[in-house]
Parts: structure tokens; sequence; C-alpha cells
């Protein structure tokens, strides 16, 4: 397919570690930030070719892995009311929740269904009116247009049986939650080509003025993210701390105006709990009071519920890049994707779900030796 | 989640005062809401997220990208070449 075909060429692949093996003097600690590059790192075994030294950690990039344990909550006991239909994106369905999960609620009568995009659910609302339709919403800023969207289009439609679980999550304030840790270790990013894609790369100065850290804004094929981790490097050994963009056929320094103006005439900047990361100021996006209307929490009086999170696995850890999914003693055994006991272990982009698929049998290889 | 494809405009419509199209991702095509791109027309290549395009695919910006890549590529070769045509050195 074009232009996704000719970024996997492995001789170029090749020789951009071969000048990364040039340029770097010292070792470097990198961190993708979205779950999607996550992905491609691991299935091609990106991060295992790099040089000695170049170290590449994995971020909270997954919205599947950190919403938090109350929204699932939320979500279940919502699906679970009579008249309901809960519809979300795939991925949430096995997410844990305290006691259950949404999997569960549909196999036992409750009415849960997937989408692979918000308008199907707003289509299932207008030939359903004796459905109250709940639209599940997760995502960053990349998903976060499309589900303003739906809710700008049911306002106007005056639809009366949809509404939203809104529980969207920002990058930059993650970024900056990270950057604040004691513990961190990160000394460069390769941001998120998509969530810039629709935002643009402004507001990303702001976190390099604060911190001095280089950030550049990568692509999800493999050459892509080669390229930004070599773009990342040469400017860590020149000692700039600079934003540069690599996605540069998808992603302006504006980024898409049209898709910011829905999103910001439907949702606002909130405070949010992340799951295994805890409350970070200004890091979600909620629904507005304009739209109280289409809001999921208010109409079915969930906005109470809490939940405490188990401390069973190291998705904290894993998800702040401070430990590898493999450092974990349940993974693999205990915890896989058909039997997740975190979040991580669900999504395809979440990190420990994407060592398993592709690096488990090097860990019990391992273990046999 | 923040997964996206690039395809091929096939058909442009508006309905109910949205813009719709048709693009085709290999062997598939989907139907795609295309109203945060109004700069892509039918035959080029939008980046596509849940069912909403939300890139035109610069088609320029994207050559010029992958001449570098390419560079570098081809500068491999031509010194995996030189190395094989030439005498070990001892």
């Amino acid at each position: 397919m074009k232009y996704l075909d000719e970024y996997r060429d492995e001789k170029i692949a090749r020789q951009i570690v071969a000048e990364l093996a040039r340029r770097a003097t010292r070792p470097w600690v990198l961190m993708e930030i979205c779950g999607g590059q996550t992905h491609t790192l691991v299935r091609y075994g990106i991060d295992e070719m790099l040089p000695a030294g170049i170290e590449m950690i994995h971020g909270p990039g997954c919205p599947v892995c950190v919403t938090s344990l109350e929204t699932i909550d939320k979500a279940i006991e919502i699906a679970s009311r009579p008249g309901v239909t809960l519809i979300s994106y795939g991925d949430m369905l096995r997410v844990p929740g305290s006691h259950t999960d949404l999997f569960h609620v549909k196999a036992n009568g409750g009415d849960v269904r997937i989408v692979y995009s918000p308008s199907e659910a707003l289509k299932f609302a207008r030939a359903n009116h004796s459905r109250q339709v709940v639209f599940f919403a997760v995502g960053f800023e990349t998903t976060a247009p499309a589900n303003a969207m739906a809710v700008w289009q049911a306002c106007r439609e005056g639809l009366t049986n949809f509404s939203m679980l809104a529980s969207h999550v920002l990058v930059p304030p993650a970024i900056r939650a990270l950057l604040s840790s004691p513990r961190n270790r990160v000394q460069g990013f390769v941001g998120p080509g998509h969530v810039c894609t629709v935002m643009g790369y402004r507001e990303y100065e702001e976190l390099i003025r604060d911190f001095h850290i280089p950030i550049v804004v990568g692509g999800f094929e493999p050459l892509d993210l080669l390229e930004a981790i070599l773009m990342l490097v040469v400017q860590l050994e020149e000692g700039r701390a600079e934003v540069e963009n690599q996605y540069v056929r998808s992603v302006t320094c504006e980024g898409n105006l049209l898709a910011q103006r829905v999103l910001a005439e439907v949702f606002e900047v909130c405070d949010r709990k992340w799951r295994g990361i805890g409350g970070i100021p200004e890091s979600g996006l909620r629904l507005r009071e304009g739209y109280a209307d289409f809001d999921a929490d208010r109409i079915f009086g969930t906005e109470g519920v809490t939940a405490e999170e188990p401390a069973e696995c190291i998705s904290a850890e894993v998800l702040q890049g401070l430990k590898k999914p493999t450092d974990c003693s349940a993974f693999g055994t205990r915890c896989t994707p058909e039997n997740p006991l975190g979040a991580p272990m669900v999504s395809s982009e979440g990190a420990c779900a994407a060592y398993y698929r592709y690096r488990r049998h090097d860990v019990a290889l391992t273990q046999i030796r | 989640m923040c997964l996206a494809i690039p395809g091929k405009v096939l058909t442009s419509e508006v309905h109910n005062g949205i813009r719709i199209g048709r693009v085709q991702f290999g062997g598939i095509t989907r139907e795609t809401c295309l109203d945060f791109v109004p700069e892509a027309a039918v035959g080029d290549y939008v980046i596509v997220h849940v069912g909403f395009a939300i890139s035109r695919v610069d088609r320029e910006e994207a050559e010029r990208s992958y001449r570098v890549l390419e560079s570098m590529g081809l500068l491999q070769g031509e010194l995996e070449s030189e190395l094989e045509s030439s005498p070990p050195e001892r």
C-alpha cells in the first residue's frame, strides 16, 4: 500500500542504524509516547536493532491502558441497565473493571456493541429510538475530534437517545508529569504523529523551554521511527533541544484547525485520573456545559463512582517506562491477553500485549535456559 | 487507538451537510468523513482514523523526505558493492 510499504525497506533501515552507531558517542534513553509506535517497535524488532546504549522505553500512549478503573466501572454500570445499548471501540470490552468487564456484561445479556467509528454509534441511535445509546468515548487528541463530531451532530439533529461517556486524555500534560517525576530517565521523546496531525506541535515548545529536552514528532512505520530516533540522537549529541517534525507527510506546525475547532466546541480541558499513574492536572477532555444533555455521566448519575486500583500488576511502572513488561512475574502466565490482570495486556498497543505477541517465546527460552 | 492509515479518496459526496467519501485501503474501501480535510479531492491520499480523515498526505513533502531516506539506502548499497569488489585488507 502506498505510503506504508516503502517505509518498511530493510536496507534503508540498516543504513539508519549504521548512521545511529556513528553518531552516538554515549548511551541515550528515549521514549516513544504513542502505543501505536510501541507496537511497530516491538513488531519489527526495531528496539533490538538499535546500537547498544540507545534504549527505548515505552510511554503511556495507549488510551485503553490509561482509562481509569472508575471510568471502566461506570461503563459497566451503565451497560448493565435495561434499555441501554453501550457502544465502544473493541479493545475496551476486555479491560478489567473492579469486579467484571464489559465482555461479561455482554455475555450476561447486556447490549454491548463494538464499532469502528463513532458515526456508526450515531447511526444506531437514529435507527433505534427505543434504546438509550451510550458511546464510550476514550482516546487521545487524535480521536477526540471524531467523537466531538458525533455529539455535535446528535445535538444538531435533536437526538434525545444518544449520549457519551467521555474520558479523553491529552499527551502534553502526560509528558510534563513524566518529566517532573524524580524517577524520570527519559532524555528525548518520539512525539505522537497522529495526535500532532490534529493538534500540531506548538504546545510541545513549552515543554522544551521548561525541561530542555528534544522532541521529534514521528510517524508509525519502521523507517519513520528509525529516522525520528536518529534525529533525536543528533540533537542530543549536539546539545540541542528542539521540536522537530519527522512525519512531514501528515503533520504541520498548526495541525488540523477544523478538527481542533470541533473539538473545542464540544469538549473542555479538565483534570483526569490515569490508570496506573494517578491524577494529572488538566490532562483530560470532558463535555462542555452546553452539551450536558449528552453527558452519560450526568444522565445515569454515575458521577460519584470511585474505585481503588488493585496492586497485583506492575502496569503503573510499565506505563511510566520504569519497567519492561517482561519484568513482571505474571507476564505470559497469570496475565495474558485472554485473561489480563492489567490494561496494558489488553490493547494491541499496550506494551504488555505487544511483548506477549512478539516476544513471549524469547522469554520462555530464557526461562528454560 | 491512534492507529490511522493512508487511503486513496475514490468518491466525495455531501450527505446531511457532512462530506462523505469512499476511501480505498489496499483491497478494501470504507466510508469516511472528509469534513476535516476540505482540501482533499478525489485521487488524493488521506490519513484516516476511526472513520474520519484527519489529514491529506502532502505528496511533495512525502517525496522529498522519502528521497532523503532512499539516499541513505543507496549509499549503503554502494558501500556494500564496493566492499564486495575490493580485496579484503589484511
